[in-house]
């Protein structure tokens, strides 16, 4: 509905003004006259109606609002506004954190408040990068449309990070009581899907979504009852969704078919290998070590190289994970990263390096402000204490 | 339509250091950037090394200070402009891309909207 009214105002601030106008009159007029039949386009109409008077108002007063509608009228149906609000709100002239931040406020419809709080940062910081990107957009004239197939490509690859990144986010939050924050998993989740339907033989686009489902297939097990951080290892694989699992795997075999691997459809393809094993012991670590290779091929990485570890480290012993971890130490991308402090810090206690391993949990439990996750490192220091 | 001043920033130093033939291939991208954009070449000049600017502020009695050299100090210079007139910023990212000191590694250049008063 604000996609279909952004077409007519090509002003952000006015069209969501006129949505949430039609949804108070909405509220007096189906009290008086019922449901209308079809709710959701009543909605729009009024929408759009009260963008139309707005901007016959403002063309009274003069007032020079920047390109109030556009030269062309677009026909299409509604899931064409949302594509490209979309590409949009991903425009690469937009600063990265704008494009997330627009993404959730106007495509996911999480408020400015919900969206401070996902990334950490003051409201009124967050209200001012908000207005920031939408007056770029107005004042540069940022497209509302799809990108042509020259461009296409590349315009995906940043829509494509920013739901990643959102889904990431969701998954395991970086600060807070609660491991995960599921609002933000959905969000990722229905966007990922609606784009996967609207531009379909997109590799990449199939690859996101197959990696997302099969990663969020675990949601129930990563966590147990009383609270605690569930490694993959130990996680109860009968609670997986198995028909989440299945439809990523199809999704999977979909993006592997489409084209050469993505970076995507081997990050998905490493889940699978992990929800197809039935147990932590029995996971195929050669099979994930060389997709990992085929990863740092695809994707150089630090990250990369740091999972492509843990894989060695579980296919050769400890001392083989930690010596490819070792070169790691060095990467400046990596020096406030916990999750190396944590990882070398599993092979040290599992090599009997107990005073080393507790050095290391320290910097891990230094370098995370999510409760669950430092509930359990805390554990893991007083074990190797 | 909108209207976009597209400024050609880059380092003075590698500017100044440009040998013949480099000058003739950067002027020949001009051309072609220009034969291109045709009719959305509003104008544009090459401007002469920020050694040659003059900056004017606010002095004493209604009378400017004016000093030798540009408004701001720096190793990346503006060396030249086009003002553009595209549908849009995509169709503005597409011409400006175009221009020889996009493709070096020194140098780069700035769209920004015009604003319109009516």
């Amino acid at each position: 509905m604000l996609a279909a009214t952004v077409r007519v105002t090509r002003d952000l601030d006015l069209a969501e003004e006129c949505t949430q106008d039609a949804y108070t009159h909405a509220l007096s007029s189906w009290a008086g006259h019922g449901i209308p039949e079809r709710p959701g386009a009543w909605l729009t109409t009024v929408a759009r109606n009260r963008a139309l008077d707005a901007l016959r108002r403002a063309a009274v007063l003069r007032r020079t609002l920047p390109l109030l509608v556009m030269e062309e009228p677009v026909a299409g149906p509604a899931e064409d506004d949302l594509l490209r609000l979309i590409f949009t709100c991903c425009h690469p002239a937009l600063a990265s954190d704008a494009q997330v931040a627009l993404t959730l406020r106007l495509l996911c419809g999480l408020s400015t408040a919900e969206v401070a709080r996902a990334f950490l940062v003051q409201h009124a910081t967050m209200a001012a990068r908000i207005t920031r990107a939408k007056k770029k957009i107005a004042a540069a004239r940022i497209p509302y449309r799809v990108p042509g197939p020259d461009e296409l490509g590349k315009r995906l690859d940043a829509v494509l990070a920013v739901l990643h990144l959102v889904f990431t986010t969701g998954h395991t939050a970086p600060i807070g009581a609660v491991l995960a924050r599921r609002d933000l998993v959905h969000a990722a989740l229905d966007l990922t899907r609606t784009l996967h339907r609207l531009l379909p033989g997109h590799a990449d686009i199939a690859g996101l979504l197959a990696l997302e489902l099969l990663t969020d297939a675990r949601r129930d097990t990563r966590v147990s009852a009383d609270g605690r951080l569930v490694l993959l290892a130990d996680q109860d694989r009968s609670r997986w969704d198995r028909a989440q699992i299945a439809e990523g795997a199809a999704l999977l075999g979909e993006a592997l078919r489409a084209g050469p691997p993505t970076r995507y459809a081997v990050q998905a393809a490493i889940a699978a290998v992990h929800s197809e094993a039935p147990t932590w012991a029995d996971t195929d670590f050669t099979e994930i070590v060389g997709l990992y290779d085929v990863l740092r091929e695809l994707w150089p990485s630090p990250v990369v190289e740091l999972n492509r570890a843990v894989a060695l480290g579980e296919r050769d012993g400890p001392q083989a994970g930690l010596d490819a971890l070792t070169p790691l130490l060095a990467e400046p991308a990596l020096a406030t990263y916990g999750y190396l402090s944590a990882t070398r810090a599993d092979f040290l206690r599992r090599l009997g390096r107990r005073a080393e391993a507790a050095g290391a949990y320290e910097e891990a439990l230094a370098l995370t402000d999510n409760d669950v996750e430092r509930a359990f490192l805390t554990a893991r220091l007083d074990e190797v204490r | 339509m909108a209207k976009y001043l597209v400024l050609i920033y880059g380092d003075e130093q590698e500017w100044a250091n440009t040998g013949p033939q480099e000058r003739a291939r950067i002027e020949a991208g001009h051309r072609r950037f220009a034969a291109t954009a045709g009719a959305a070449v509003l104008g544009g000049h090459e401007l002469m090394p920020p050694g040659t600017a003059t900056t004017l502020r606010q002095g004493a009695a209604d009378r400017p200070t004016v000093t030798d050299g540009p408004f701001l100090e720096s190793k990346e210079v503006l060396g030249g402009f086009y003002l553009l007139e595209a549908a849009d910023l995509d169709a503005a990212i597409a011409l400006a891309g175009l221009l020889p000191e996009v493709s070096a590694s020194h140098s780069g250049v700035e769209i920004r909207p015009i604003r319109e008063h009516n």
